[in-house]
């Protein structure tokens, strides 16, 4: 048998599988359970074992067409029947479809007295009668060690139950077989011996008043498996298992810019936004704005008509909701378009594994874009710092696995550097809005810049950051000699340099019109200097004509003269002047 | 049940209606015994031959026994919850008691049918 086993083992991939269909569970077992062997799940009590071989057998019936048998030891099929109902597998009604079988056997050592050799054939024949009768293809021993409990002969048990599982194996069934957990051992009564394909151990246990519950794969023959204990779920849907190791950095990654909400931050972060499907961490100490910037992400997701999922650690859904609108932010609309929702809870309510499954679950129901965690420091409060850290990067390992564009928001202490309490999710993160208070001048402004912003360029500017009644606003700071500046100290600045920019202004124009002043005084008077110049050129022009005419008279006055005393003419002048 | 009223074995079932005085310590109550036994196996044609040797020693005339044979009738098992084979099922007198193994061990056999006290009742 063993020799068979391996050389089966050997042809890992074509090793066929019976998916469980339970979320989770069939990712780390690379497709289910052992098709036509026995698998093992041990477990202590209260661990979820006959819950995991229910779902086994009902997923089996209706969603593979595999139709089981269940064989209880320990339960009658009217209490299985009650206690799987509040997960919505009515049992009757598979029952009476012919697709599952239910048989109780019930051993009271009380009644049963032992005289020499026997054998478990009845048991065989029963099992056997129900797997023909409805063509089963799955089985569950639930909990088959309970015949230890009502027959003594050791011996005969453990070689019955040997052939029991070689049986089930020639049968070519699908088989679960469930054992309570032993001291030392993964079952009582070591049933690990026997089933050696496949087992599965199951674990409940409270650490910090916190119970989690855990799966194991022991051992898996001819599969590549994980071998970490991987923490699970039980509620209102079943099982739910959580593959919570990365398995590789090997999302899709997409070149899809959305807008964060606030236009100045998508100016900032190249002026598009960030990248769908990035993760984008927002810390700062408290009352720095976080939430509210989350809920501009969430508000600009929904009017681009995507849905988004709210975890709120801090505030009730009603909370969030009135805090949101004396911001100028309508979210009700969004949940009623059912494009948006919230779940509140605290984290410290669950251990931080169940609080990662719950994200899990809603992710998984609701198919958000847009998640946000608000904020991831309160589930620091849940587990130790690294739990928390690889609890942290199993969270945007998935998120970003699906596409989603995570907003993380993160309450810095304040005693610490802000940048030194993230360093642990850091690297994780692509965009990191870092926010932070100023203190100045008496008040306490805030302030915002973008730490990092992986794959574009970005804004190395401080932002102040204000939250008015009409929404975010986002404001240059004052940087000059003074330093920082916010709020009403940079307000103040401000108004001086308005002041003193004035000033400078008004000297300035004075200035220019003195020289206007002075440029026409000097246009007067050269225009006098002209004026002036003109009347001594007239006054020139007029004494050379008063020159002329008095020497033309002169000399008028000679010739007349010469005339009259005859003298010799010296030209035809007195001719002239006498014909004159 | 109600088709166990067919032996189905060879061996024919013996109802022996006859109140005869057995050696048995219990009163004269009507016994009624029923064996589950896989098919002829050597170990439940040994259980038929035990109990049929116990009967007649201790329950003589006062005993029916009633053979089902769970190869033929795989669907009998549930009712008395019979796991092993062979199991002998005292339904009369009450309580119901279960023998389990082929009555090798006649003094176990009688304690365990309660024809004989571990412990002296």
């Amino acid at each position: 048998m063993a020799k068979v086993t391996e050389i089966r083992s050997a042809v890992k991939a074509s090793l066929p599988k019976a998916p469980t269909g339970i979320h989770g569970l069939d990712e780390i077992t690379g497709g289910g359970f052992p098709r036509g062997r026995p698998t093992l799940v041990c477990g202590s009590a209260g661990c979820g074992k006959t819950l995991l071989a229910m779902e086994f057998i009902v997923r089996g019936a209706t969603q593979y067409n595999e139709p089981g048998v269940f064989m209880a030891f320990e339960e009658t099929p009217e209490e299985l029947s009650q206690n799987v109902r509040s997960l919505g597998f009515d049992l009757d009604q598979l029952v009476k479809s012919k697709k599952l079988a239910l048989d109780f056997v019930r051993v009271e050592r009380a009644e049963i007295e032992e005289t020499g050799d026997y054998d478990l054939e009845a048991l065989f024949i029963r099992l056997g009668s129900a797997i023909d009768s409805i063509g089963a293809k799955r089985v569950v021993l639930d909990t088959v060690e309970a015949l230890f409990g009502g027959l003594q002969n050791e011996g005969i048990l453990r070689a019955e139950l040997r052939r029991l599982f070689r049986w089930l194996k020639d049968k070519g069934v699908s088989a679960l077989i469930t054992g309570e957990r032993g001291d030392g051992t993964l079952t009582r009564r070591g049933l690990e011996e026997y089933v050696s394909d496949c087992v599965i151990l199951l674990d409940h246990r409270v650490l910090d008043q916190v119970s989690t519950r855990r799966l194991r794969i022991v051992k898996y023959r001819g599969t590549a498996h994980g071998t970490n204990e991987y923490p699970f779920l039980i509620d209102e849907k079943g099982f739910n298992v959580l593959p919570l190791t990365s398995v590789g950095l090997e999302h899709k990654v997409s070149n899809e810019r959305i807008s964060t909400g606030i236009p100045r931050l998508d100016t900032m972060l190249g002026g598009k936004g960030v990248y769908r499907g990035s993760t984008i961490l927002v810390s700062g100490t408290a009352g720095t704005g976080k939430t509210s910037l989350a809920g501009y992400f969430v508000n600009a997701a929904c009017q681009r008509g995507e849905r988004s999922l709210f975890f709120s650690f801090e505030e009730s859904q009603e909370q969030l909701l009135r805090n949101y609108l004396s911001i100028g932010l309508d979210l009700k609309q969004w949940i009623a378009k059912k494009l948006l929702a919230f779940r509140s809870s605290r984290a410290t309510a669950y251990g931080l594994e169940m609080n990662l499954v719950a994200i899990h679950k809603l992710v998984h129901g609701f198919q958000p874009q847009v998640v946000v965690i608000d904020p991831i420091s309160s589930l620091m409060q849940a587990g130790t710092s690294l739990d928390t850290h690889s609890m942290l990067v199993r969270l945007m390992d998935f998120l970003k696995l699906q596409g989603i564009t995570a907003v993380l928001t993160n309450l810095s202490s304040q005693g610490e550097a802000l940048e030194a309490t993230d360093v642990q999710i850091s690297s994780l993160v692509d965009t990191w809005l870092l926010l932070r208070d100023i203190e100045l001048g008496g008040e306490r402004n805030r302030s915002m810049y973008i730490l990092k912003s992986r794959g574009m360029s970005h804004s190395n500017q401080l932002r102040e950051f204000r939250l008015t009644g009409h929404g975010v606003e986002l404001l240059d700071v004052y940087v000059g000699p003074e330093g920082v500046l916010t709020g009403s100290s940079r307000l103040s600045q401000e108004a001086r340099e308005k002041a003193a920019e004035a000033a400078r202004q008004q000297e300035t124009e004075r200035r220019q019109r003195d020289l206007q002043r002075k440029r026409e005084a000097l246009e007067a008077r050269i225009l006098a200097l002209r004026k002036e110049f003109e009347a001594e050129q007239e006054q020139f022009a007029l004494l050379t004509a008063q020159d002329l005419a008095t020497e033309k008279a002169s000399t008028e006055a000679r010739e007349q003269m010469a005339f009259s005393r005859k003298a010799d003419p010296t030209g035809n002048g007195p001719t002239r002047s006498r014909r004159n | 049940m109600k088709k166990s009223n067919k032996p189905t074995i060879d061996t024919p079932a013996n109802p022996q209606p006859l109140k005869r005085n057995g050696g048995g310590q219990t009163g004269g109550e009507f016994w009624e015994l029923r064996l589950y036994v896989a098919g002829q196996t050597p170990r439940s044609l040994a259980a038929l031959a035990n109990l049929k040797r116990l009967c007649e020693s201790h329950l003589a005339g006062r005993y029916s026994i009633e053979i089902v044979d769970l190869v033929k009738h795989p669907k009998l098992a549930v009712g008395d919850q019979i796991v092993a084979i062979p199991t002998l099922v005292r339904k009369l007198p009450e309580p119901l008691r279960k023998i389990v193994g082929d009555l090798r061990d006649t003094e176990r056999a009688l304690v365990g049918l309660q024809l004989r006290a571990g412990k002296p009742n």
